[in-house]
């Protein structure tokens, strides 16, 4: 659905379109209760305690008072619902202190500050510098003569580098004045949530006479919750308002994950109720049996000789309550509230704070902790991951020539400094390229020192290395690109930039020198991106050994190339360019496509190598958790090479004769075919073998596997306890991440990059990094922890010990009801089976709540082992993985064991009053303390 | 890092306060079950428990205890074969007269007690059966809504005390002689005093009761309810279909031999659900009653405890195993895993 927007228009823009008034809450005053409620009880639970509480409002059959089942149903459910009015107000709140922000924007040709929630789509808004963005915007002017504004993005996506963002070429140059008359239509999509894509198309209407049709894309626009900054002013037209815009749309509740546990004790919930409609059918069929022989000679009781249709319902439905306690009704609540204070553990953790930025781990999702101890395969990304993501430029092959060999620092190399001071002309070229083809912003501090602003870390340790080889960027200014170069100034005029985007893998820029007027192409990228489009003449032999050779030393690798444009050439293809960037659908593909035209016939300069330093106490960690029984996979999108030795040296795969790499290759069907066939056979035939194999597989080979050989690469997947996945894309992340759930596995999936998200979401538990590629992974996560090293004790000890104590509350919420339900079930048979409760509605509700649910409240800080052992003996973790501890076996034994306590206290309680004098309230008292010393003795037997 | 300096000075808040709690760091004191631990526990356990059961055990053995069942003997023959019309025939001479011997000396006080078998006062429908809020007030009268079906009259008047429980009240008398002297049977104070001045109101009079036409005796309407211990006694609902309740005490020791008549009016019926009645005369002791269960359950868990206390020491001492040794963890042992930590 296209949107087309009148500027400044204040007639038609009214109505069509959302006002901008936030709104995130879920409910409103109205509607609160019924919509709270209808919620609740889309549970099944709830529905059942329901139906439990509405039976006991019928006098004739209820047992004990309906207060000691609405009271607790009530109390859980005005819980739950105080919550969420609490999130609900605190939602309110910030919506309400966004929306009565006051802005300036332009109605009738006059600015006036107006509510934000006020402005309309159309409207021009006008922020000054350090102003939050009210709406999403396109913007059509700024203080900045050239038309470029900074804005932090660290609200949307969390990168705090400042990026730029321009006016369409239609507005450039408009003064003040023209701004508050400025008319036009806009031409958008619908609203989504894409952050990265906006393909619009602007048109100025008469007296503007400049009418073409002007593409928009996500540069020219600002969105709602950036802040403008380095810019004194700046105005744009309200394209997307209120829950429309882009944060807008992304924001929404994520799916509720649940855990392993979760699931068994819905299970045992369900068997539980079976067992209790079983013992209601009997109890119920024999009671009204024995009403029938036995009941009816007792004068006393008087039952009446004719009775109602239902008289035969009456009993089942009364042992049917009787039962109903079976069922824990304060399991969820009390759940729910430990699983929340495991969570605060880990945000509380002092070990696992980033002792570099002080950031404290955190848990967003509070659910799913004892998930962490299952795990089985953790499916882990390598850049910012596994290694620092601090990119220090190594060494470099410059036309043929390696230097850094020696001293394994490039930039010391006095042959690069020779040839620099010498001016060979490759050597100043390839500089030029560092300097020059990327997106990094200059940013000069107070002290006059220069700050790089890079969105790439690669790109970042670029540009400091040629900032050390004299070729420093000085400056850049909208399209004017100063650098500073021995001392002389070079400007380039930066036509286009043909963006980076992860199937390009390139980037180049298309600049022309201010001072010789020549056009030329600058790109880099990765080497099959780069190397295959050289041209004709030129050998890329040295350049792939010097590739193979940087990535054997896990290194990453990036290939530099230049070429001469024409001008005609340049101009030709400048409109296809122009032409794609408008297109409003298959925008990116378009483009890509004509970028290809340009970059081909390239003369490719050299190849860099960029260090990225392994974390501390990754090879550690991994170690540790593989004892513990964990699957790793590493998927990445950097080459096989890197991988392969990045993979090395953090013990993910062993050298050798300890360890096999098997590796999955073809650029066929038949090709992946074969080889998949062949590392499956030796994977079958090694199993038993105490040897560590591996597959290693690339994003193509995995692309044809995935699609035609699923059943085969499954099988391998589950045969094989490493792999290696080079040169995957986001969603191959995300779906081999279902692949591995569509097996039953549990998954852990650990990222820190944008690339990640999908993966992390998918998996069964999503952990983040909240490294320097931004927040985006972090934020999407389940967990956030500053360093891959926090995962071992995230797992081992966080993860264990929730497991341990939520299998263990769970349980003995099972237990404590079964044992005072089993003695209600005796007491029956001897009092007639006509369903008479042994204990009064006060001591059931005590027992339930002070004597049993607040004592057990302790198990939430109780450790079976100390941290230390746990760390020490991973393998530990093998009871929590194959879920030991809570499983219908064990179940059974806690079933076992309050069948037999509750025999053990009612035959004592029943013979100790020497038997023939035992009145009701004497042996239920005796029996409620049975009972309570019982659970109490079993919760300090059991806790350690 | 530029500004890491800006960050770690803003970050210092971000760090969570430290404390014991937060850390998962408070003290704690964990038992290892050691063979010392364990055996000692049970060696200590069955020493204290073997006495208590023996010296139960002997108190229970102290008590002397009469039963004397009479419900089939205080049938005249001729109705021995329709004994529910006998019952409820009002015209019929229910006194009958039974002896027996006093086994032992009998020291005051003696309890005498009805025992009934097989009847029910914990069914539902006859537990519910009562109005603890009318019995407590005179102003609560009405309050007869829980008493169903016995809550009124047919003409509708509330009926005090009110409920089966109350309507069904027993109704046999006992009367005693020894050696043709008349033992006098004290009947009050045989409730409890908290029933007495709390649950049973002093202003509360009996209203509308029956008069002894269906079920059991009717109440002189002159004494308030919490003087009618009978009642009093009777309410306090058993646990089970077999239980005593007390019917007066016996202040006078007996000795040992003596022939006790008792003349015993048999009102009540039981004959419809093939009920039994007895009387009971009992001495106490001081863990009460006659009861064997206390003892033999102490003697029995004490005698189980020593024997497995025997049994570890005699394997600890046979087949020694150092404590914490690895080699029993299930990843060490990989032939057979054993479930359990």
């Amino acid at each position: 659905m296209k949107r087309y927007i009148y500027i400044n228009d204040d007639e038609t823009s009214q109505d069509l379109y959302c006002a901008n008034r936030l709104s995130n809450r879920k409910y409103t005053l109205m509607n609160f209760l019924p919509k709270n409620l209808w919620e609740q009880f889309s549970r099944f639970m709830n529905q059942y305690f329901l139906l439990i509480a509405c039976l006991q409002l019928w006098s004739l059959i209820t047992p004990v008072n309906p207060a000691s089942t609405w009271g607790p149903l009530i109390f859980i459910f005005a819980v739950s619902a105080t919550k969420e009015a609490w999130d609900d107000y605190n939602r309110y709140l910030s919506d309400k202190k966004a929306n009565e922000k006051e802005v300036w924007v332009v109605k009738q040709g006059i600015k006036k500050l107006i509510q934000s929630q006020d402005i309309r789509v159309g409207n021009i808004v006008w922020l000054r510098e350090n102003d939050e963005v009210p709406c999403d915007l396109v913007l059509i002017g700024t203080s900045d003569p050239q038309g470029v504004c900074y804005v932090e993005t660290a609200a949307l996506d969390g990168e705090t580098d400042l990026k730029t963002r321009l006016i369409p070429a239609a507005c450039m140059g408009m003064d003040f004045e023209l701004l508050h008359k400025i008319k036009g239509v806009i031409e958008c999509p619908g609203p989504d949530k894409d952050i990265r894509r906006f393909d619009g198309n602007l048109r100025l209407l008469p007296p503007f006479i400049d009418n073409d049709v002007c593409p928009l894309t996500i540069k020219n626009t600002i969105l709602q919750s950036c802040y403008l900054r380095n810019t004194e002013w700046a105005c744009g037209v309200a394209v997307y308002t209120g829950n429309e815009t882009k944060l807008g749309m992304t924001r929404g509740i994520p799916e509720p994950k649940l855990t392993a546990v979760d699931a068994m004790i819905d299970k045992l919930t369900g068997a539980i109720f079976v067992f209790q409609i079983v013992v209601v059918i009997v109890l119920g069929t024999a009671g009204n049996v024995w009403k029938d022989t036995e009941a009816r000679k007792q004068w006393y009781v008087l039952y009446p000789q004719e009775f109602p249709w239902y008289e035969l319902l009456v009993i089942p439905l009364r042992f049917e309550l009787l039962c109903s306690i079976m069922i824990p009704i304060s399991i969820k609540v009390s759940l729910d509230l430990v699983k929340s204070l495991y969570a605060k553990f880990i945000d509380w953790d002092y070990e696992m704070i980033d002792p570099e930025t002080d950031t404290p781990s955190h848990a967003t999702n509070t659910a799913i902790s004892e998930d962490l101890a299952q795990v089985e395969y953790i499916l882990t990304d390598k850049t910012g991951t596994l290694t620092e993501n601090r990119m220090i430029f190594r060494r470099c092959c410059i036309g043929g020539i390696f230097y850094g060999n020696e001293t394994g620092d490039a930039l010391k190399d006095v042959g690069l400094l020779n040839a620099i001071t010498s001016g060979s002309p490759d050597v100043i070229r390839f500089l030029t390229v560092m300097a020059v083809c990327n997106t990094v912003i200059p940013a000069k501090s107070k002290a006059g020192a220069i700050l790089y602003k890079a969105q790439s870390q690669d790109e970042e340790a670029l540009v400091h290395a040629a900032a050390q080889l004299h070729m420093v960027l000085v400056n850049k200014n909208a399209s004017i690109l100063e650098i500073k170069f021995n001392g002389s100034v070079l400007q380039y005029e930066i036509l286009e930039t043909l963006e980076f985007t992860s199937d390009r893998k390139r980037m180049s820029v298309v600049v022309k020198d201010c001072h010789s007027g020549n056009i030329s192409l600058l790109s880099k990228g990765a080497d099959e991106a780069i190397l295959p489009y050289a041209h004709a003449g030129q050998q890329t032999r040295t350049f792939v050994e010097a590739v193979e050779q940087y990535s054997q030393l896990g290194l990453r690798t990036l290939c530099l190339a230049w070429r001469e444009v024409e001008e005609d050439e340049y101009q030709e293809w400048s409109l296809m360019f122009k032409e794609a960037s408008s297109t409003l659908i298959d925008r990116e593909w378009r483009i890509a496509e004509v970028c290809q035209r340009l970059e081909h016939d390239l003369k490719v300069l050299g190849v860099t190598a960029i260090e990225d330093r392994l974390q501390d106490g990754v090879p550690e960690t991994i170690e540790t958790l593989r004892k513990a029984g964990i699957n790793f996979w590493m998927l990445t999108g950097d080459k096989q090479n890197t991988a392969i030795q990045i993979a090395l040296s953090c013990n993910f795969i062993s050298p050798e004769p300890k360890g096999q790499l098997l590796s999955i290759d073809g650029k066929t069907e038949d090709e992946v075919c074969r080889s998949l066939e062949r590392v499956l056979l030796t994977m079958r035939i090694t199993t038993s073998e105490p040897k560590d194999v591996a597959f290693v597989v690339d994003g193509w080979a995995l692309e044809i596997a995935l699609k035609h050989y699923r059943k085969a690469f499954t099988e391998l997947a589950i045969l094989s306890r490493t792999a290696i996945c080079c040169r995957v894309t986001p969603s191959q992340k995300a779906q081999l991440v279902e692949l591995l759930k569509s097996c039953d596995y549990r998954t852990l999936a650990i990222g820190d990059g944008g690339n990640d998200v999908r993966m992390i979401q998918k998996a069964d538990i999503g952990v983040g990094i909240s490294g320097r590629e931004g927040l985006q992974a972090a934020r999407a996560a389940d967990y956030s922890i500053g360093k891959f090293r926090f995962l071992k004790r995230l797992i081992l000890v966080h993860g264990r010990y929730s497991y341990n104590r939520t299998a263990f509350l769970s349980q003995y919420s099972f237990y404590k009801s079964l044992l005072i339900c089993f003695i209600q079930i005796f007491f029956s048979f001897i009092s007639g089976l006509s369903g008479t409760s042994l204990f009064n509605s006060v001591s059931l509700m005590a027992y339930n709540v002070f004597y049993t649910s607040i004592p057990v409240l302790v198990s939430t800080i109780d450790k079976d082992l100390s941290e230390g052992t746990v760390m020490q003996h991973p393998q530990i973790l093998f009871y929590c993985q194959a879920g030991r501890l809570l499983n219908p076996s064990t179940f059974a034994g806690w079933f076992g064991r309050s069948l037999f306590h509750a025999i053990v206290a009612f035959v004592i309680s029943i013979h100790v009053y020497a038997y023939e004098k035992s009145e009701m309230e004497e042996v239920s008292m005796v029996a409620l303390s049975g009972c309570i010393w019982l659970q109490a003795f079993v919760v300090a037997l059991e806790t350690k | 890092m530029p500004g890491s300096d800006s960050t770690a000075h803003k970050s210092k808040s971000r760090r969570p306060k430290y404390s014991q709690f937060s850390q998962q760091e408070l003290p704690a004191f964990k038992l290892i079950l050691t063979p010392g631990y364990v055996i000692s526990t049970f060696i200590v356990v069955g020493l204290i428990f073997v006495p208590i059961g023996l010296i139960s055990l002997f108190a229970s053995e102290t008590v002397v205890e009469i039963v004397d069942r009479y419900d089939n003997e205080c049938i005249p023959k001729d109705f021995r074969d329709n004994r529910v019309e006998f019952i409820k025939n009002k015209q019929t001479n229910k006194s009958c007269t039974r002896t027996f011997t006093v086994p032992k000396q009998m020291k005051s006080p003696i309890f005498i007690y009805y025992q009934l078998e097989n009847f029910y006062q914990n069914h539902r429908r006859y537990v519910k059966s009562r109005s603890d809020k009318q019995l407590q007030s005179k102003k609560n009268a009405a309050h007869i809504r829980e008493c169903k079906p016995m809550g009124e009259t047919d003409n509708k008047d509330p009926i005090i005390p009110c409920g089966l429980i109350a309507w069904s009240l027993f109704n046999d008398t006992y009367g005693f002689s020894v050696k043709g002297k008349d033992l006098k049977v004290n009947k009050r104070d045989i409730a409890w005093g908290s029933d007495k001045n709390y649950k049973f109101g002093a202003d509360v009079f009996p209203k509308n009761f029956q008069v002894g036409d269906v079920g059991g005796k009717s109440l002189n309407s002159s004494i308030p309810l919490s003087e009618q211990e009978d009642l009093i006694v009777w309410m306090r609902t058993a646990a089970l279909s077999t239980f005593r309740k007390l019917y007066g005490k016996i202040e006078d020791d007996l000795q040992a031999n003596d022939v006790i008549t008792v003349v015993i009016e048999n009102n009540y019926n039981t004959y419809d659900f093939k009920g039994t009645k007895s009387l009971v005369l009992s001495t106490t002791s001081w863990i009460g009653g006659k009861n064997d269960f206390l003892g033999v359950t102490f003697i029995t868990i004490g005698g189980i405890c020593l024997f497995l206390a025997i049994t570890f020491i005699l394997l600890y001492v046979i087949k020694p195993r150092p404590l914490g040794d690895p080699s029993y963890l299930s990843w060490n042992r990989n032939s057979t895993p054993t479930p359990g930590r």
